[in-house]
């Protein structure tokens, strides 16, 4: 073999090998920081406030696989005023995102409910778009005992 | 196929803010979960589901993996006119789901 296609053999191999190394020692796990910007990805740059919006969660969650939710929002819902949507984030489960409900003026009151996992103990943010286009939100800091996603499979 | 358990009201004033209650029965596999051999569980949730009243969308939801099993969704609409508000759940494998429900308005 010539020197030079093995140089080109060896580099690409090592190229391999650094790639998955990089690949398994990142955690399955998002951060603050990914979170937020997931929360841009979603409502985009404009101005979050907090305040209107109300993310109720159990503070201490023996069980993270279904823990209720319920995110409320200060709000008329009229044709002129209402809530177009409402999104959930998470800081430390694997993805920042948890759900996101468009709702309108039919709904006639912004009031949801769901359930969800949790990964860790860590804060849960919940951003409401109004018909106005303003970004309001909310944050619940929860302490997880079981957390979710750790069970063996199949 | 999925089972559903849907709470509409089966009748309401004009104009009064009902609660709806959706629950279904899925899997919701994260995606990241492995087996006892290292393999990763693919992921197999529900992305979407959508209310319409009578043919017009009032509620949907877009899901990710961090909804539990059996995903449970309360919202509400208001009570306009008596007919039916249909449910419908799709995701991953091509999964679909729907269901609907009465309600006669006085």
């Amino acid at each position: 073999m010539e020197r030079r296609a093995f140089l080109k053999i060896a580099g690409g191999v090592a190229a391999g090998v650094g790639l998955t190394s990089i690949v398994t020692v990142k955690p399955a796990r998002a951060t603050p920081a990914e979170m937020q910007e997931a929360i841009r990805a979603v409502v985009g740059s404009a101005r979050i406030t907090p305040g209107k919006v109300k993310l109720d969660l159990p503070p201490l969650i023996e069980n993270g696989n279904a823990v209720p939710l319920t995110v409320t929002v200060d709000s008329p819902m009229t044709e002129a005023e209402h809530v177009r949507a409402v999104h959930v984030f998470t800081e430390k489960n694997p993805q920042p995102y948890v759900v996101s409900f468009h709702l309108g003026p039919r709904a006639g009151r912004a009031r949801v409910s769901t359930r969800m996992r949790l990964a860790d103990s860590q804060n849960v943010v919940a951003v409401c778009q109004l018909s106005d286009g303003s970004l309001w939100s909310d944050s619940a800091a929860v302490v997880v005992t079981l957390a979710a996603c750790l069970e063996d499979g199949i | 196929m999925a089972s559903a358990l849907i709470n509409v009201p089966a009748r309401a004033r004009r104009g009064e803010i009902i609660e709806i209650k959706t629950l279904i029965s899925h899997v919701m596999e994260t995606g990241f979960r492995r087996t006892q051999v290292g393999a990763v569980i693919p992921r197999n949730i529900i992305r979407r589901f959508v209310c319409s009243y009578n043919g017009t969308e009032v509620f949907s939801a877009d899901l990710h993996p961090a909804i539990s099993a059996n995903p449970f969704i309360v919202f509400s609409t208001i009570a306009t006119e008596s007919g039916t508000l249909a449910f419908e759940w799709t995701g991953d494998n091509g999964f679909s789901a729907k269901e609907t429900a009465a309600i006669t308005v006085e």
